[in-house]
Protein backbone atom coordinates (compact mmCIF):
# COMPACT_ATOMS: atom_id res chain seq x y z
CA UNK A 1 0.00 0.00 0.00
CA UNK A 2 2.99 2.30 0.12
CA UNK A 3 3.35 2.55 -3.61
CA UNK A 4 -0.15 3.16 -4.84
CA UNK A 5 0.93 5.40 -7.59
CA UNK A 6 3.43 3.97 -9.97
CA UNK A 7 5.48 6.42 -11.91
CA UNK A 8 3.94 6.92 -15.33
CA UNK A 9 5.92 5.68 -18.24
CA UNK A 10 4.75 7.91 -21.02
CA UNK A 11 6.28 11.14 -19.80
CA UNK A 12 3.43 11.76 -17.43
CA UNK A 13 0.53 11.78 -19.90
CA UNK A 14 -2.55 10.43 -18.11
CA UNK A 15 -4.31 7.50 -19.73
CA UNK A 16 -7.55 9.38 -20.24
CA UNK A 17 -5.73 12.11 -22.16
CA UNK A 18 -4.22 9.44 -24.38
CA UNK A 19 -7.63 7.86 -24.88
CA UNK A 20 -9.30 11.12 -25.87
CA UNK A 21 -6.40 12.01 -28.13
CA UNK A 22 -6.68 8.59 -29.76
CA UNK A 23 -10.37 9.24 -30.44
CA UNK A 24 -9.44 12.55 -32.01
CA UNK A 25 -6.83 10.90 -34.23
CA UNK A 26 -9.33 8.26 -35.31
CA UNK A 27 -11.91 10.94 -35.99
CA UNK A 28 -9.58 12.51 -38.55
CA UNK A 29 -8.05 9.29 -39.82
CA UNK A 30 -11.23 7.33 -40.46
CA UNK A 31 -12.61 9.52 -43.28
CA UNK A 32 -9.25 9.33 -45.05
CA UNK A 33 -9.20 5.57 -44.53
CA UNK A 34 -12.76 5.49 -45.88
CA UNK A 35 -11.61 7.24 -49.06
CA UNK A 36 -8.67 4.87 -49.41
CA UNK A 37 -10.98 1.93 -48.85
CA UNK A 38 -13.42 3.01 -51.56
CA UNK A 39 -10.82 4.21 -54.02
CA UNK A 40 -10.90 2.46 -57.40
CA UNK A 41 -7.24 1.55 -57.38
CA UNK A 42 -7.25 -0.30 -60.68
CA UNK A 43 -8.53 2.73 -62.58
CA UNK A 44 -6.81 5.36 -60.50
CA UNK A 45 -4.11 6.13 -63.02
CA UNK A 46 -6.56 6.42 -65.88
CA UNK A 47 -8.70 8.89 -63.95
CA UNK A 48 -5.67 10.94 -62.98
CA UNK A 49 -4.07 11.15 -66.37
CA UNK A 50 -7.22 12.61 -67.88
CA UNK A 51 -6.60 16.08 -69.23
CA UNK A 52 -9.36 17.58 -67.15
CA UNK A 53 -7.82 16.29 -63.92
CA UNK A 54 -4.33 17.51 -64.80
CA UNK A 55 -5.66 20.91 -65.84
CA UNK A 56 -7.54 21.30 -62.58
CA UNK A 57 -4.52 20.18 -60.57
CA UNK A 58 -2.22 22.62 -62.31
CA UNK A 59 -4.68 25.47 -61.84
CA UNK A 60 -5.09 24.60 -58.17
CA UNK A 61 -1.34 24.68 -57.59
CA UNK A 62 -0.80 27.96 -59.42
CA UNK A 63 -3.73 29.72 -57.78
CA UNK A 64 -3.08 28.49 -54.24
CA UNK A 65 0.59 29.52 -54.45
CA UNK A 66 -0.37 32.97 -55.69
CA UNK A 67 -2.92 33.25 -52.89
CA UNK A 68 -0.24 32.27 -50.36
CA UNK A 69 2.19 34.81 -51.79
CA UNK A 70 -0.41 37.59 -51.65
CA UNK A 71 -1.30 36.52 -48.13
CA UNK A 72 2.34 36.90 -47.07
CA UNK A 73 2.84 40.24 -48.86
CA UNK A 74 -0.25 41.82 -47.31
CA UNK A 75 -0.76 39.60 -44.27
CA UNK A 76 2.59 40.12 -42.52
CA UNK A 77 2.24 43.94 -42.48
CA UNK A 78 -1.35 43.49 -41.30
CA UNK A 79 -0.22 41.17 -38.51
CA UNK A 80 2.45 43.72 -37.59
CA UNK A 81 -0.13 46.48 -37.44
CA UNK A 82 -2.43 44.43 -35.25
CA UNK A 83 0.32 43.24 -32.92
CA UNK A 84 2.46 46.33 -32.50
CA UNK A 85 0.53 49.48 -33.25
CA UNK A 86 -1.87 50.87 -30.69
CA UNK A 87 -4.79 52.58 -32.33
CA UNK A 88 -8.43 53.21 -31.65
CA UNK A 89 -10.64 50.43 -32.95
CA UNK A 90 -7.86 47.88 -33.28
CA UNK A 91 -10.10 45.07 -32.03
CA UNK A 92 -12.73 46.02 -34.57
CA UNK A 93 -10.18 46.06 -37.38
CA UNK A 94 -8.86 42.68 -36.29
CA UNK A 95 -12.37 41.21 -36.15
CA UNK A 96 -13.12 42.66 -39.58
CA UNK A 97 -10.02 41.04 -41.08
CA UNK A 98 -10.92 37.68 -39.53
CA UNK A 99 -14.50 37.81 -40.77
CA UNK A 100 -13.89 35.62 -43.79
CA UNK A 101 -12.91 32.76 -41.47
CA UNK A 102 -16.45 32.48 -40.13
CA UNK A 103 -18.34 33.71 -43.16
CA UNK A 104 -19.80 30.83 -45.17
CA UNK A 105 -17.54 30.82 -48.26
CA UNK A 106 -20.50 31.04 -50.63
CA UNK A 107 -21.59 34.24 -48.90
CA UNK A 108 -18.00 35.41 -49.12
CA UNK A 109 -18.17 34.87 -52.87
CA UNK A 110 -21.35 36.89 -53.19
CA UNK A 111 -19.81 39.64 -51.02
CA UNK A 112 -16.84 39.72 -53.40
CA UNK A 113 -19.32 40.26 -56.24
CA UNK A 114 -20.71 43.27 -54.43
CA UNK A 115 -17.19 44.60 -53.96
CA UNK A 116 -15.28 43.63 -57.09
CA UNK A 117 -17.93 42.32 -59.49
CA UNK A 118 -19.11 44.10 -62.61
CA UNK A 119 -21.68 45.98 -60.53
CA UNK A 120 -19.63 46.12 -57.34
CA UNK A 121 -18.57 49.17 -55.33
CA UNK A 122 -15.07 49.09 -56.80
CA UNK A 123 -15.63 46.56 -59.57
CA UNK A 124 -17.84 48.84 -61.64
CA UNK A 125 -14.97 51.32 -61.94
CA UNK A 126 -12.44 48.59 -62.73
CA UNK A 127 -14.79 47.60 -65.53
CA UNK A 128 -15.49 51.14 -66.76
CA UNK A 129 -12.02 52.65 -66.50
CA UNK A 130 -9.68 49.74 -67.02
CA UNK A 131 -11.94 47.21 -68.75
CA UNK A 132 -10.90 44.87 -65.97
CA UNK A 133 -13.30 42.11 -64.95
CA UNK A 134 -12.36 39.76 -62.14
CA UNK A 135 -15.30 37.30 -62.02
CA UNK A 136 -14.83 34.25 -64.26
CA UNK A 137 -11.05 34.77 -64.45
CA UNK A 138 -8.09 32.98 -62.90
CA UNK A 139 -7.30 36.22 -61.06
CA UNK A 140 -10.77 35.94 -59.57
CA UNK A 141 -9.89 32.49 -58.22
CA UNK A 142 -6.73 33.89 -56.62
CA UNK A 143 -8.73 36.71 -55.03
CA UNK A 144 -11.38 34.34 -53.67
CA UNK A 145 -8.69 32.06 -52.23
CA UNK A 146 -6.72 34.94 -50.73
CA UNK A 147 -9.90 36.27 -49.16
CA UNK A 148 -10.50 33.08 -47.18
CA UNK A 149 -6.86 32.09 -46.63
CA UNK A 150 -5.08 35.23 -45.47
CA UNK A 151 -6.62 35.37 -41.95
CA UNK A 152 -4.98 32.04 -41.11
CA UNK A 153 -1.58 33.58 -41.78
CA UNK A 154 -2.41 36.83 -40.00
CA UNK A 155 -3.59 35.05 -36.84
CA UNK A 156 -0.46 32.90 -36.67
CA UNK A 157 2.02 35.67 -37.36
CA UNK A 158 0.28 38.14 -35.06
CA UNK A 159 0.48 35.66 -32.17
CA UNK A 160 4.20 35.16 -32.80
CA UNK A 161 4.84 38.91 -32.92
CA UNK A 162 3.00 39.39 -29.64
CA UNK A 163 5.03 36.69 -27.91
CA UNK A 164 8.30 38.01 -29.23
CA UNK A 165 10.39 39.79 -26.65
CA UNK A 166 10.78 43.28 -28.07
CA UNK A 167 13.99 43.89 -26.12
CA UNK A 168 15.99 42.17 -28.86
CA UNK A 169 14.61 44.54 -31.43
CA UNK A 170 15.14 47.48 -29.12
CA UNK A 171 18.73 46.40 -28.58
CA UNK A 172 19.31 46.18 -32.31
CA UNK A 173 17.83 49.64 -32.80
CA UNK A 174 19.92 51.22 -30.05
CA UNK A 175 23.00 49.65 -31.60
CA UNK A 176 22.24 51.61 -34.72
CA UNK A 177 20.45 49.08 -36.90
CA UNK A 178 17.89 50.54 -39.26
CA UNK A 179 14.23 49.56 -38.95
CA UNK A 180 14.39 47.39 -42.06
CA UNK A 181 17.65 45.77 -40.97
CA UNK A 182 16.18 45.01 -37.55
CA UNK A 183 13.10 43.50 -39.13
CA UNK A 184 15.13 41.43 -41.56
CA UNK A 185 17.83 40.21 -39.17
CA UNK A 186 16.03 40.13 -35.80
CA UNK A 187 12.27 39.97 -36.12
CA UNK A 188 11.96 37.82 -39.22
CA UNK A 189 14.20 34.97 -38.01
CA UNK A 190 12.34 34.95 -34.72
CA UNK A 191 8.90 34.74 -36.30
CA UNK A 192 10.13 32.53 -39.16
CA UNK A 193 8.57 29.32 -37.88
CA UNK A 194 5.25 31.07 -37.27
CA UNK A 195 5.41 32.63 -40.73
CA UNK A 196 6.04 29.20 -42.24
CA UNK A 197 3.22 27.66 -40.22
CA UNK A 198 0.85 30.48 -41.15
CA UNK A 199 1.80 30.24 -44.81
CA UNK A 200 1.22 26.49 -44.77
CA UNK A 201 -2.19 26.94 -43.18
CA UNK A 202 -3.12 29.66 -45.65
CA UNK A 203 -1.90 27.58 -48.56
CA UNK A 204 -3.86 24.52 -47.38
CA UNK A 205 -6.97 26.62 -46.95
CA UNK A 206 -6.53 28.13 -50.42
CA UNK A 207 -5.97 24.71 -51.97
CA UNK A 208 -9.22 23.39 -50.52
CA UNK A 209 -11.26 26.53 -51.23
CA UNK A 210 -14.55 25.77 -52.88
CA UNK A 211 -17.50 28.02 -52.02
CA UNK A 212 -16.05 31.45 -52.65
CA UNK A 213 -14.34 30.25 -55.81
CA UNK A 214 -17.37 28.74 -57.49
CA UNK A 215 -19.48 31.75 -56.53
CA UNK A 216 -17.09 34.54 -57.46
CA UNK A 217 -14.96 32.98 -60.18
CA UNK A 218 -17.38 30.39 -61.53
CA UNK A 219 -16.39 27.02 -62.86
CA UNK A 220 -14.70 26.68 -66.22
CA UNK A 221 -12.04 24.10 -67.07
CA UNK A 222 -8.63 25.69 -67.55
CA UNK A 223 -9.49 29.14 -66.23
CA UNK A 224 -11.37 28.73 -62.95
CA UNK A 225 -12.04 25.04 -62.35
CA UNK A 226 -9.75 24.14 -59.46
CA UNK A 227 -9.43 20.67 -57.93
CA UNK A 228 -12.17 21.08 -55.30
CA UNK A 229 -14.59 22.19 -58.02
CA UNK A 230 -13.60 19.30 -60.26
CA UNK A 231 -14.05 16.91 -57.35
CA UNK A 232 -17.46 18.29 -56.48
CA UNK A 233 -18.71 18.05 -60.06
CA UNK A 234 -17.27 14.59 -60.53
CA UNK A 235 -19.11 13.50 -57.39
CA UNK A 236 -22.40 13.87 -59.28
CA UNK A 237 -21.47 11.79 -62.28
CA UNK A 238 -18.32 9.86 -61.55
CA UNK A 239 -17.84 9.38 -57.80
CA UNK A 240 -14.86 7.08 -58.36
CA UNK A 241 -12.96 9.79 -60.17
CA UNK A 242 -13.95 12.25 -57.44
CA UNK A 243 -12.37 9.99 -54.82
CA UNK A 244 -9.16 9.67 -56.80
CA UNK A 245 -8.92 13.43 -57.29
CA UNK A 246 -9.63 14.04 -53.60
CA UNK A 247 -6.93 11.57 -52.61
CA UNK A 248 -4.42 13.39 -54.79
CA UNK A 249 -5.22 16.63 -52.99
CA UNK A 250 -4.88 14.89 -49.66
CA UNK A 251 -1.56 13.35 -50.64
CA UNK A 252 -0.09 16.64 -51.82
CA UNK A 253 -1.15 18.64 -48.79
CA UNK A 254 -0.11 15.82 -46.45
CA UNK A 255 3.36 15.71 -47.96
CA UNK A 256 3.78 19.46 -47.76
CA UNK A 257 2.53 19.71 -44.17
CA UNK A 258 4.73 16.84 -43.01
CA UNK A 259 7.78 18.27 -44.75
CA UNK A 260 7.17 21.71 -43.29
CA UNK A 261 6.68 20.24 -39.86
CA UNK A 262 10.11 18.65 -39.93
CA UNK A 263 11.74 21.68 -41.40
CA UNK A 264 10.21 24.39 -39.24
CA UNK A 265 7.81 23.44 -36.50
CA UNK A 266 9.86 20.89 -34.62
CA UNK A 267 12.92 23.09 -34.69
CA UNK A 268 10.83 25.87 -33.27
CA UNK A 269 9.31 23.61 -30.67
CA UNK A 270 12.48 22.06 -29.35
CA UNK A 271 14.66 25.08 -29.11
CA UNK A 272 13.78 28.36 -27.53
CA UNK A 273 13.71 31.08 -30.11
CA UNK A 274 17.21 32.50 -30.23
CA UNK A 275 18.06 35.73 -31.79
CA UNK A 276 21.58 36.55 -32.83
CA UNK A 277 22.13 40.22 -33.29
CA UNK B 1 -23.33 25.33 -47.94
CA UNK B 2 -22.11 21.96 -46.93
CA UNK B 3 -22.77 22.76 -43.26
CA UNK B 4 -26.29 23.81 -44.10
CA UNK B 5 -26.93 20.52 -45.83
CA UNK B 6 -25.46 18.60 -42.92
CA UNK B 7 -27.70 20.55 -40.56
CA UNK B 8 -30.74 19.76 -42.69
CA UNK B 9 -29.95 16.09 -42.85
CA UNK B 10 -29.38 15.82 -39.12
CA UNK B 11 -32.51 17.85 -38.52
CA UNK B 12 -34.52 15.49 -40.68
CA UNK B 13 -32.76 12.49 -39.19
CA UNK B 14 -33.66 13.55 -35.66
CA UNK B 15 -37.15 14.87 -36.27
CA UNK B 16 -38.24 12.32 -38.84
CA UNK B 17 -38.56 9.27 -36.56
CA UNK B 18 -39.74 11.50 -33.70
CA UNK B 19 -42.70 12.83 -35.61
CA UNK B 20 -43.41 9.46 -37.13
CA UNK B 21 -43.61 7.85 -33.71
CA UNK B 22 -45.59 10.66 -32.09
CA UNK B 23 -48.19 11.14 -34.78
CA UNK B 24 -48.76 7.49 -35.47
CA UNK B 25 -51.81 7.13 -33.24
CA UNK B 26 -54.89 5.79 -35.05
CA UNK B 27 -57.46 8.47 -35.62
CA UNK B 28 -60.20 6.78 -37.59
CA UNK B 29 -61.52 8.54 -40.68
CA UNK B 30 -58.50 10.66 -41.73
CA UNK B 31 -56.95 9.83 -45.09
CA UNK B 32 -53.40 10.00 -43.85
CA UNK B 33 -51.69 10.41 -40.55
CA UNK B 34 -48.26 10.43 -39.03
CA UNK B 35 -45.28 12.10 -40.57
CA UNK B 36 -43.22 11.68 -43.71
CA UNK B 37 -39.98 13.10 -44.94
CA UNK B 38 -39.91 13.88 -48.62
CA UNK B 39 -36.53 14.27 -50.35
CA UNK B 40 -37.27 16.66 -53.19
CA UNK B 41 -35.25 18.33 -55.97
CA UNK B 42 -34.42 21.90 -54.98
CA UNK B 43 -36.33 23.36 -57.93
CA UNK B 44 -39.51 22.24 -56.12
CA UNK B 45 -38.74 24.19 -52.93
CA UNK B 46 -41.36 26.94 -53.22
CA UNK B 47 -44.04 24.84 -54.93
CA UNK B 48 -43.80 21.83 -52.62
CA UNK B 49 -43.80 23.94 -49.49
CA UNK B 50 -47.15 25.31 -50.62
CA UNK B 51 -48.40 21.85 -51.61
CA UNK B 52 -47.58 20.62 -48.10
CA UNK B 53 -49.63 23.41 -46.55
CA UNK B 54 -52.58 22.48 -48.73
CA UNK B 55 -52.08 18.80 -47.92
CA UNK B 56 -52.09 19.62 -44.24
CA UNK B 57 -55.44 21.38 -44.68
CA UNK B 58 -56.97 18.15 -45.99
CA UNK B 59 -55.02 15.82 -43.68
CA UNK B 60 -54.67 17.70 -40.39
CA UNK B 61 -53.08 14.73 -38.66
CA UNK B 62 -50.35 14.33 -41.21
CA UNK B 63 -47.05 16.14 -41.17
CA UNK B 64 -44.92 16.48 -44.28
CA UNK B 65 -41.30 17.52 -43.96
CA UNK B 66 -38.84 18.18 -46.75
CA UNK B 67 -35.20 17.86 -47.48
CA UNK B 68 -34.53 19.96 -50.57
CA UNK B 69 -31.24 19.51 -52.43
CA UNK B 70 -29.92 18.70 -55.88
CA UNK B 71 -31.32 15.42 -57.21
CA UNK B 72 -27.88 13.83 -57.38
CA UNK B 73 -27.10 14.72 -53.77
CA UNK B 74 -30.44 13.33 -52.63
CA UNK B 75 -29.72 10.03 -54.35
CA UNK B 76 -26.39 9.87 -52.50
CA UNK B 77 -28.05 10.68 -49.18
CA UNK B 78 -30.79 8.07 -49.56
CA UNK B 79 -28.32 5.40 -50.70
CA UNK B 80 -26.25 6.18 -47.59
CA UNK B 81 -29.26 5.53 -45.37
CA UNK B 82 -30.83 8.96 -44.87
CA UNK B 83 -34.44 8.55 -43.66
CA UNK B 84 -36.65 9.36 -46.65
CA UNK B 85 -40.24 8.23 -47.24
CA UNK B 86 -40.47 9.59 -50.76
CA UNK B 87 -38.13 10.99 -53.39
CA UNK B 88 -38.77 13.42 -56.24
CA UNK B 89 -36.08 13.84 -58.86
CA UNK B 90 -35.77 16.68 -61.34
CA UNK B 91 -34.93 14.17 -64.06
CA UNK B 92 -35.40 10.54 -64.99
CA UNK B 93 -31.76 9.57 -64.70
CA UNK B 94 -31.41 10.25 -60.97
CA UNK B 95 -34.59 8.30 -60.26
CA UNK B 96 -33.14 5.44 -62.30
CA UNK B 97 -29.93 5.70 -60.32
CA UNK B 98 -31.81 5.30 -57.05
CA UNK B 99 -33.86 2.43 -58.45
CA UNK B 100 -30.66 0.74 -59.61
CA UNK B 101 -29.41 0.52 -56.03
CA UNK B 102 -32.75 -0.96 -54.95
CA UNK B 103 -33.99 2.00 -52.92
CA UNK B 104 -37.21 2.65 -54.83
CA UNK B 105 -40.49 0.87 -54.01
CA UNK B 106 -42.90 0.49 -56.92
CA UNK B 107 -43.04 2.50 -60.13
CA UNK B 108 -42.26 6.22 -60.09
CA UNK B 109 -45.07 8.60 -61.07
CA UNK B 110 -44.32 11.70 -63.13
CA UNK B 111 -45.83 14.57 -61.11
CA UNK B 112 -44.69 17.49 -63.26
CA UNK B 113 -42.69 18.54 -66.26
CA UNK B 114 -40.40 21.47 -66.80
CA UNK B 115 -38.87 23.20 -69.77
CA UNK B 116 -36.18 25.80 -70.43
CA UNK B 117 -35.93 29.53 -70.96
CA UNK B 118 -33.11 31.99 -71.47
CA UNK B 119 -32.70 33.94 -68.25
CA UNK B 120 -31.62 37.56 -68.61
CA UNK B 121 -31.44 40.53 -66.30
CA UNK B 122 -34.73 42.14 -65.45
CA UNK B 123 -36.03 44.10 -68.41
CA UNK B 124 -33.56 42.41 -70.77
CA UNK B 125 -31.10 45.34 -71.04
CA UNK B 126 -29.00 43.54 -73.68
CA UNK B 127 -32.05 43.00 -75.88
CA UNK B 128 -31.54 39.25 -76.18
CA UNK B 129 -34.21 37.77 -78.43
CA UNK B 130 -33.17 34.16 -78.81
CA UNK B 131 -30.53 31.46 -78.70
CA UNK B 132 -28.54 32.95 -81.59
CA UNK B 133 -27.74 36.00 -79.47
CA UNK B 134 -25.98 33.79 -76.94
CA UNK B 135 -23.21 33.16 -79.45
CA UNK B 136 -22.23 36.84 -79.28
CA UNK B 137 -18.74 36.86 -77.69
CA UNK B 138 -19.45 40.27 -76.13
CA UNK B 139 -22.01 38.71 -73.82
CA UNK B 140 -21.17 36.92 -70.58
CA UNK B 141 -23.10 33.66 -70.80
CA UNK B 142 -23.12 31.08 -67.99
CA UNK B 143 -24.59 27.59 -68.24
CA UNK B 144 -25.00 24.60 -65.94
CA UNK B 145 -22.35 21.90 -66.03
CA UNK B 146 -23.44 18.76 -67.88
CA UNK B 147 -23.32 16.87 -64.60
CA UNK B 148 -26.67 18.39 -63.60
CA UNK B 149 -30.04 18.25 -65.43
CA UNK B 150 -30.06 21.91 -66.43
CA UNK B 151 -26.65 21.41 -68.05
CA UNK B 152 -27.59 18.41 -70.17
CA UNK B 153 -30.78 20.26 -71.13
CA UNK B 154 -28.90 23.38 -72.19
CA UNK B 155 -26.37 21.35 -74.17
CA UNK B 156 -29.14 19.52 -76.04
CA UNK B 157 -30.98 22.77 -76.80
CA UNK B 158 -27.84 24.42 -78.19
CA UNK B 159 -27.11 21.34 -80.26
CA UNK B 160 -30.68 21.22 -81.56
CA UNK B 161 -30.43 24.82 -82.68
CA UNK B 162 -26.85 24.61 -84.02
CA UNK B 163 -25.64 27.43 -81.84
CA UNK B 164 -22.13 27.39 -80.41
CA UNK B 165 -21.80 29.21 -77.11
CA UNK B 166 -18.62 29.80 -75.15
CA UNK B 167 -19.82 30.05 -71.57
CA UNK B 168 -17.75 31.89 -68.99
CA UNK B 169 -18.72 29.38 -66.33
CA UNK B 170 -20.31 25.95 -65.97
CA UNK B 171 -22.27 26.14 -62.74
CA UNK B 172 -22.73 23.18 -60.42
CA UNK B 173 -26.40 23.95 -59.95
CA UNK B 174 -29.12 25.86 -61.71
CA UNK B 175 -29.40 28.44 -58.92
CA UNK B 176 -25.74 29.31 -59.57
CA UNK B 177 -26.69 30.46 -63.07
CA UNK B 178 -29.67 32.38 -61.68
CA UNK B 179 -27.48 34.09 -59.06
CA UNK B 180 -24.89 35.16 -61.63
CA UNK B 181 -27.55 36.72 -63.83
CA UNK B 182 -29.51 38.39 -61.03
CA UNK B 183 -26.34 39.93 -59.55
CA UNK B 184 -25.51 41.32 -62.98
CA UNK B 185 -22.25 39.40 -63.37
CA UNK B 186 -23.59 37.43 -66.31
CA UNK B 187 -25.81 38.65 -69.12
CA UNK B 188 -27.64 35.43 -69.89
CA UNK B 189 -27.98 31.76 -69.10
CA UNK B 190 -30.23 28.80 -69.84
CA UNK B 191 -32.35 27.65 -66.89
CA UNK B 192 -35.71 26.08 -66.16
CA UNK B 193 -38.83 28.17 -66.75
CA UNK B 194 -39.65 27.72 -63.06
CA UNK B 195 -36.31 29.26 -62.04
CA UNK B 196 -37.02 32.40 -64.05
CA UNK B 197 -40.41 32.60 -62.41
CA UNK B 198 -38.94 32.05 -58.94
CA UNK B 199 -36.43 34.87 -59.51
CA UNK B 200 -39.42 37.24 -59.63
CA UNK B 201 -38.65 40.80 -60.70
CA UNK B 202 -34.89 40.23 -60.56
CA UNK B 203 -34.85 38.44 -63.90
CA UNK B 204 -36.75 38.10 -67.16
CA UNK B 205 -37.19 35.09 -69.40
CA UNK B 206 -36.77 34.80 -73.16
CA UNK B 207 -38.67 31.94 -74.80
CA UNK B 208 -36.89 29.06 -76.49
CA UNK B 209 -38.80 27.67 -79.50
CA UNK B 210 -40.49 24.35 -78.64
CA UNK B 211 -38.97 22.54 -81.63
CA UNK B 212 -35.48 22.87 -80.09
CA UNK B 213 -36.46 23.04 -76.43
CA UNK B 214 -36.21 20.13 -73.99
CA UNK B 215 -38.94 18.95 -71.63
CA UNK B 216 -37.86 17.15 -68.44
CA UNK B 217 -39.82 14.87 -66.13
CA UNK B 218 -40.17 15.05 -62.35
CA UNK B 219 -40.69 11.43 -61.29
CA UNK B 220 -41.75 10.76 -57.69
CA UNK B 221 -41.64 7.46 -55.81
CA UNK B 222 -41.96 5.90 -52.38
CA UNK B 223 -38.59 4.74 -51.06
CA UNK B 224 -37.83 1.16 -50.12
CA UNK B 225 -36.97 2.05 -46.52
CA UNK B 226 -39.98 4.35 -46.03
CA UNK B 227 -41.08 4.45 -42.38
CA UNK B 228 -44.58 5.54 -43.43
CA UNK B 229 -45.11 4.27 -46.97
CA UNK B 230 -48.90 4.59 -46.68
CA UNK B 231 -48.78 8.32 -46.02
CA UNK B 232 -46.10 8.77 -48.67
CA UNK B 233 -48.50 7.22 -51.20
CA UNK B 234 -51.34 9.48 -50.04
CA UNK B 235 -49.07 12.49 -50.51
CA UNK B 236 -48.01 11.44 -54.02
CA UNK B 237 -51.70 11.03 -54.94
CA UNK B 238 -52.38 14.49 -53.57
CA UNK B 239 -49.58 16.03 -55.64
CA UNK B 240 -50.91 14.29 -58.77
CA UNK B 241 -54.52 15.35 -58.13
CA UNK B 242 -56.06 18.68 -59.12
CA UNK B 243 -55.14 20.69 -56.02
CA UNK B 244 -51.46 19.72 -56.11
CA UNK B 245 -51.28 20.21 -59.87
CA UNK B 246 -52.84 23.69 -59.61
CA UNK B 247 -50.12 24.77 -57.18
CA UNK B 248 -47.34 23.31 -59.36
CA UNK B 249 -48.79 25.10 -62.40
CA UNK B 250 -48.77 28.36 -60.48
CA UNK B 251 -44.99 28.03 -60.11
CA UNK B 252 -44.51 27.41 -63.80
CA UNK B 253 -44.40 23.61 -63.93
CA UNK B 254 -46.09 21.83 -66.83
CA UNK B 255 -48.71 19.12 -66.31
CA UNK B 256 -47.30 15.57 -66.59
Amino acid sequence: MIRRRRPKRRSGVPAWVMALAAVAVLFFALPVIGLLWRAPWSNAWAYLSEDSALTALRLSMVCSLWATLLSIIFGVPLAWLLARVQFVGRSAVRALCMMSMVLPPVVGGVALFFALGRRGIVGQYLDRWFDLRLPFTTAGVVIAQTFVAMPFLVVTVEAALRQLDTSFEDAARTLGASRWYTFRRVTLPAIGPALAAGSALAWARALGEFGATITFAGNFPGTTQTMPLAVYLALETNPEQAIVLALVMIAISFAVLVALRDRWFIRAGNEPTRVQP
Amino acid sequence: MRTKRLFLVSFVAILGPLVASCGGAPDGGAKGSGGIVVFAASSLTEAFTEVATAFNGVNPNAKVMFNFAGSGELVTQISQGAPADAFVSADDSNMKKLAAVGEVAGDPVVIAKNTFQIIVENGNPQGITGLLDLANPELVVVLCAETVPCGTGAATILKNSNVTVTPKSLEDKVKGVVAKVTTGEADAGIVFVTDVKAAGDKASGVEIPTDVNVVTNYPMAVTKEAANAALARVFIDFVSASQGQAILAKYGFLAP
